[in-house]
Order: structure tokens, then C-alpha cells, then sequence
């Protein structure tokens, strides 16, 4: 009897192996789709005809089938992981791009004028008082890009096994093993909501001057202000 | 000294927004830019600290071009104030008012050392210190605003519209708090407007611009008052001008009377000796508990719980005319009562008589015009 984490020696990795190679496959795209959508939102905001041509592009992109790229990538990067993560780092930029472009633009003009005003460069304004107020924004982005990465992996199965979990897809046909598909659907699913609240975490602790929904600190801290016990808390 | 020396603001899309404009801004003094909107008062303000850079002419800083330094070296040399604020939302109120220092290379601890003397110098609470700008209400955020601008202790200040987001109370407060820290400090204020009101109150000179960013007039605002330049001018300071000039002439020349003002425990003599139709009843301080009409008073029945009140008292030499007029026109009895620091009556003035000091301050106001002016 073979069991839920069993996995086929073929895939030449353990269940946590899989989970590992998963990650990487997944992660590693979105890093680098991050540090070229920076560079690319600093050009939209600073040339503001390039945002829609390079939106477009992007989109287009993001319509090309993983499969054709695979085709074009074999022949330079041969089967390996990075035929896999070349795409998924150009899908990603799909949502990246426009998330740090209106993020950025969402800082509020006066806060720029201040800004230009107090004397900072373009380039520490864009670091420090910019991107900054741009992080709420870039995060939403990234959950986005890494749920989709995550499950996007699992093409790479089509090309020599490198779908670390997808690759259970296959072993499952080919043993007769449904649950191998089973785990393989359930374990993205799991990795994409851990991915996610990490991310969320992430926002929550960069970003401790946003207004929290619920807790609604304005009102307290007015009040604040005027009852005496309201000072003393 | 800033001096304006005829710039032209043409903006790309052909608007000109301030047009051969000419202004001498006295060092240590607050001076305010007025004027509807659209008229070219922050274009003026940006072109100061070159955020706006001028089409024509030149602006001199202590007689030397402004464009003759690194333009952030300028502008960390200017403190900056504008409308909302403009605070940075992703920085607690002890690091948005050590920004400036922190650009300037101070190290941390000397900055944030820096910044809570400032929270205290612009009436800000210190528990306020660690908080982010959405904690703030508007009117501290202003605060926060002209802290931040004054952290690195720059001689020149430029402020665009700071207290028009907050309500007229807190406006109130907030430009008399500014009057304050100008006494202490001293700098050289830039100070735009669209609220005549405001500028009469903060402004040492007052610059008029007019649509198309032309200089309708240029004076301290008491001559604006009285000798507006054109029908234009005189249409932005409103119907009352002659009412608000009078906040310019001090109450300390009115003749007060006292023959009206009896104590409480006045004797029926004393009261029968009064002739005005009222009389002030005081307590036994000589404070003010109101007025009572001399004809329902019969000896030995002075009710002090039947008296009308007295209004708002002023106190001469520390409020102006405009002030002694408002008191006299909210009295019940048309006449105004006068006090000293520690609110006792020193006596009461009649609208007449306040009527007669109005109109000899106006006749004194223009016989001074006519000696500058031959
Ligand atoms: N960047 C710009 N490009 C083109 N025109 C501009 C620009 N900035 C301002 N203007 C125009 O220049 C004129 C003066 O603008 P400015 O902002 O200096 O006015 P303002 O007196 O400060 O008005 P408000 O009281 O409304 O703030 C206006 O007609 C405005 O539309
Ligand atoms: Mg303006």
C-alpha cells in the first residue's frame, strides 16, 4: 500500500523536496519580476506616454501560453528550472508594473510639493517618501503575482519534470495514483495562503501609519486629547 | 532681503501666470500675497524656492541671484508650509519634523532632540511625538506643518495657504500663534492667501495681486484700508473697510466717564445724582455686574439680580477702536465698559462719543496720507 506522501522515486524528490523545489520555482520569478518592474514604474511615472505601450506589452506577455515559451526558452536554457522561471518572471510583471506605477501615483501631490520643497533630490524623494507610501500598493501586487506563480509552476511538468508539485499531476496518471493529484492541488493551494498571509504580515509591519480598519484609532485619539483619563491610556 | 525684481511666470501651455512682477520683502517681517484665486500667488511663492523657475527676470536673495546655488542648498534654507499640511503619512511627527535636519546630516538623537523643542514651541503635546499624521486632527497636522518648516531654524519662511483647511476657530488660533513664534523668532515670512481677513491680521505689508498675476498694490495693510489703490482692491477688501481700519487705531485716547459707574452699595443719594438714564453697577473689586435702568431704581433697592448685562468689557490701550465700536454696538445700552488688565471698570464710553474718535482717526489718517504724499 502506498500512502498520501509517497511519492514515485522518479521525481528524484521527497514530498518536502517537491515543497521545496516548488517554492523556488514559484519565488524566484516574482523576485525578479519586482526588480525589473521597478526600474520600468520609475520610467511610466517619469515619462508618462510609456505607461501605455509598456502595458500593453506586458499584457501581451502575460497572453502568450507558457507552452510557446518553453518551445523558444529550450533552446537556450535546455530543460531546466530557468525555462520555467523566464516566463513566470514575465507574467509577473503584469501586475507589478501597474500596481508600483499607481502606487507611486497615489502619493498625494502636497506631500510631493513638501517634499521638493524640504530639499530632497529625485532620486531620495523617490526612496524615501515615494515607494514608502507605495508599499501598501506593491504588496497587493506581489500576493497576486506569487498566487499565480505558485500554480503556474506546475506547467513546467510538460518539460522534462521541472513542475515540482505539477509533476504529481503526471506521476498520478501514470501510476493510476489520483491521490497523488490530490496532494499535489492541495499542497499549491496550502503554499499560496501561507505565501499570502506572510505577505500580509509583511504589509502590516512596513506599513504601521495606515489606518486600520476595525480599530479606527482617529476617533480614540482625539478623544484622547480631551478626557483627562483618555491622556492617562 | 527677497527681492522680486519684474519676473514673468509663463507656464508651457502659454498661461501666464505672474506677469513682470516687482516686490522688495522686508527681512524679519511677515509678508502676505493676496488675491483671488488663479491670480499667481503660489506660482509667486514656488518661484522663491525655484520649484517654479521664473520665464523672465531675476530673484535676489541678499542681493545675490537665487539661481547662484545648488537649488536643494536653497531650499533647505527656506522653510515650506502648505495647505493640509503635506505631511508625510509613512513617518511618525517626531521624524516628519526632523526631516529638514536629517537632510542636513545632523545624526539621529541630535534631530528627534531638535523636533520635540519644536512640538513645544508650536504647542504641540509630546505625547503626540510617536503618533502618525492620520492621528492627528487638521489642526495639529498644521502645526506639525509650520514645526516641521521651522526645524532647521531657516531665516526665510514661505507658507502657501497653511490654515485654510482648518475651521475660522482654529484659524484664529493658529495665526495668532504664528504672530507669537514671530516675535520670538523673527524670520522672514512669505505668506500666501485668498482671505483678506488673514492677511490684514498677519501682514506687515500686504501684496494685492490681481487675475493675470499682475501687482495691484503693495502696502501695509492699514493704508491698503484707507487708501486702496483702484476699484479693484477695493472690491477684494469687502464692503466694511472702513470698520476693519479701525482695528489699526488704538481705544487708549477715548474718553471714558464715570459718573455712571455706582457700586452695589451705593447710597440713594449717590444714585439719585446720576444723570445718564443707566447706570454700571460694580461689585465691591470695582468688577462689572451690569446695568440698570435709573428709573425702576428706587433708594435702597439696588437689585443685583434684575440687572441687564453689561456685554463683552474692552480694555484701552490693549484693544483697538474697532474693538471699544463692537462693544458700545453689543451693548443694551449702547455703551460700551472699559477695564483694566485685572477686569476692573475704569469706566463707560458712549457710541457717540466712539463715533467722534472714529471720525477723528480718519481725519488724522488722512491728514498723515497728504504729508507723504506733497
Ligand atoms: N503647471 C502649470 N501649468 C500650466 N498652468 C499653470 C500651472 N500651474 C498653475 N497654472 C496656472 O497659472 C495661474 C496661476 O496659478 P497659481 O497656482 O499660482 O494661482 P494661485 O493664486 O495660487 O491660486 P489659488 O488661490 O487657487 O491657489 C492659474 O491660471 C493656473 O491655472
Ligand atoms: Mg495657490
Amino acid at each position: 500500500m502506498t500512502g498520501f506522501f509517497d511519492i514515485p522515486s522518479d521525481l528524484q524528490h521527497s514530498w518536502a523536496g517537491l515543497i521545496g523545489l516548488h517554492l523556488r520555482e514559484a519565488l524566484l520569478p516574482v523576485a525578479a519580476g519586482l526588480l525589473l518592474a521597478l526600474p520600468i514604474a520609475q520610467l511610466c511615472g517619469r515619462f508618462r506616454w510609456l505607461y501605455p505601450p509598456v502595458l500593453g506589452l506586458t499584457t501581451v506577455l502575460y497572453a502568450v501560453p507558457s507552452l510557446a515559451f518553453f518551445v523558444v526558452l529550450i533552446d537556450y536554457t535546455g530543460q531546466t528550472e530557468l525555462t520555467v522561471m523566464i516566463p513566470l518572471a514575465l507574467y509577473s510583471l503584469v501586475v507589478l508594473v501597474p500596481a508600483i506605477v499607481d502606487g507611486v501615483r497615489s502619493v498625494p501631490d502636497e506631500t510631493l510639493a513638501a517634499a521638493t520643497a524640504m530639499g530632497f533630490g529625485s532620486v531620495r524623494r523617490y526612496l524615501q517618501v515615494q515607494l514608502p507610501i507605495a508599499a501598501p500598493a506593491v504588496i497587493a501586487g506581489l500576493r497576486v503575482a506569487t498566487a499565480s506563480s505558485i500554480s503556474l509552476v506546475g506547467v513546467g511538468a510538460l518539460i522534462g519534470n521541472q513542475g515540482a508539485l505539477g509533476n504529481l499531476l503526471a506521476a498520478a496518471q501514470k501510476y493510476d495514483r489520483p491521490e497523488l493529484a490530490v496532494n499535489a492541488v492541495v499542497t499549491m493551494a496550502v503554499l499560496a495562503i501561507l505565501c499570502d498571509v506572510l505577505l500580509v504580515a509583511l504589509r502590516v509591519l512596513l506599513t504601521p501609519w495606515m489606518p486600520r480598519g476595525g480599530t479606527r484609532l482617529k476617533p480614540a485619539a482625539r478623544r484622547a486629547e480631551i478626557t483627562p483619563e483618555g491622556a492617562v491610556r | 532681503m527677497i527681492r522680486i525684481d519684474s519676473v514673468t511666470k509663463r507656464y508651457p501651455d502659454g498661461t501666464v501666470a505672474v506677469d513682470r512682477l516687482s516686490l522688495e520683502i522686508p527681512d524679519r517681517s511677515i509678508t502676505v500675497l493676496v488675491g483671488p484665486s488663479g491670480c499667481g500667488k503660489t506660482t509667486t511663492l514656488r518661484m522663491i524656492n525655484r520649484m517654479v523657475e521664473p520665464t523672465e527676470g531675476t530673484i535676489l536673495l541678499d542681493g545675490e541671484d537665487s539661481r547662484r546655488q545648488p537649488v536643494t542648498t536653497l531650499r533647505r534654507s527656506m522653510g515650506y508650509v502648505i495647505q493640509n499640511a503635506g505631511l508625510f503619512q509613512h513617518r511618525t511627527i517626531v521624524d516628519n519634523i526632523a526631516t529638514v535636519p536629517r537632510l542636513l546630516g545632523w545624526g539621529r538623537q541630535r534631530a528627534r532632540e531638535r523636533a520635540a523643542e519644536l512640538m513645544e514651541r508650536v504647542g504641540l503635546d509630546p505625547s503626540l511625538a510617536k503618533r502618525y499624521p492620520y492621528q492627528l486632527s487638521g489642526g495639529q497636522q498644521q502645526r506639525v506643518g509650520v514645526a516641521r518648516a521651522l526645524a532647521a531654524d531657516p531665516p526665510v519662511l514661505l507658507m502657501d495657504e497653511p490654515f485654510s483647511a482648518v475651521d475660522p476657530v482654529v484659524r484664529k488660533g493658529l495665526q495668532a500663534e504664528l504672530l507669537r513664534i514671530q516675535d520670538e523668532l523673527g524670520k522672514t515670512i512669505v505668506f500666501v492667501t485668498h482671505d483678506i481677513d488673514e492677511a490684514i491680521t498677519l501682514g506687515t505689508m500686504v501684496a494685492v495681486l490681481r487675475e493675470g498675476g499682475r501687482l495691484a498694490q503693495y502696502a501695509p495693510p492699514a493704508d491698503l484700508l484707507s487708501n486702496p489703490a483702484d476699484g479693484f482692491v477695493e472690491d477684494f477688501l469687502g464692503a466694511d473697510r472702513g470698520i476693519r481700519r479701525l482695528s489699526f487705531f488704538p481705544s487708549d485716547a477715548l474718553e471714558l466717564t464715570t459718573d455712571a459707574v455706582i457700586p452695589a452699595d451705593a447710597t440713594a443719594a449717590r444714585i439719585a445724582a446720576v444723570e445718564a438714564p443707566h447706570l454700571l453697577v460694580t461689585d465691591a473689586d470695582g468688577r462689572p455686574l451690569g446695568w440698570a435702568a435709573r428709573e425702576e431704581l428706587t433708594a435702597g433697592d439696588l437689585r443685583t439680580d434684575r440687572l441687564l448685562p453689561y456685554g463683552r468689557p474692552f480694555v484701552p490701550g490693549a484693544d483697538s477702536l474697532r474693538v471699544a465700536l463692537d462693544c458700545a454696538v453689543l451693548s443694551p445700552v449702547g455703551r460700551a465698559v472699559a477695564v483694566d488688565g485685572h477686569g476692573r471698570v475704569t469706566g463707560v464710553v458712549s457710541q457717540q462719543t466712539i463715533g467722534e474718535a472714529v471720525r477723528a482717526a480718519h481725519t488724522a489718517g488722512r491728514a498723515d496720507e497728504q504729508k507723504v504724499a506733497g
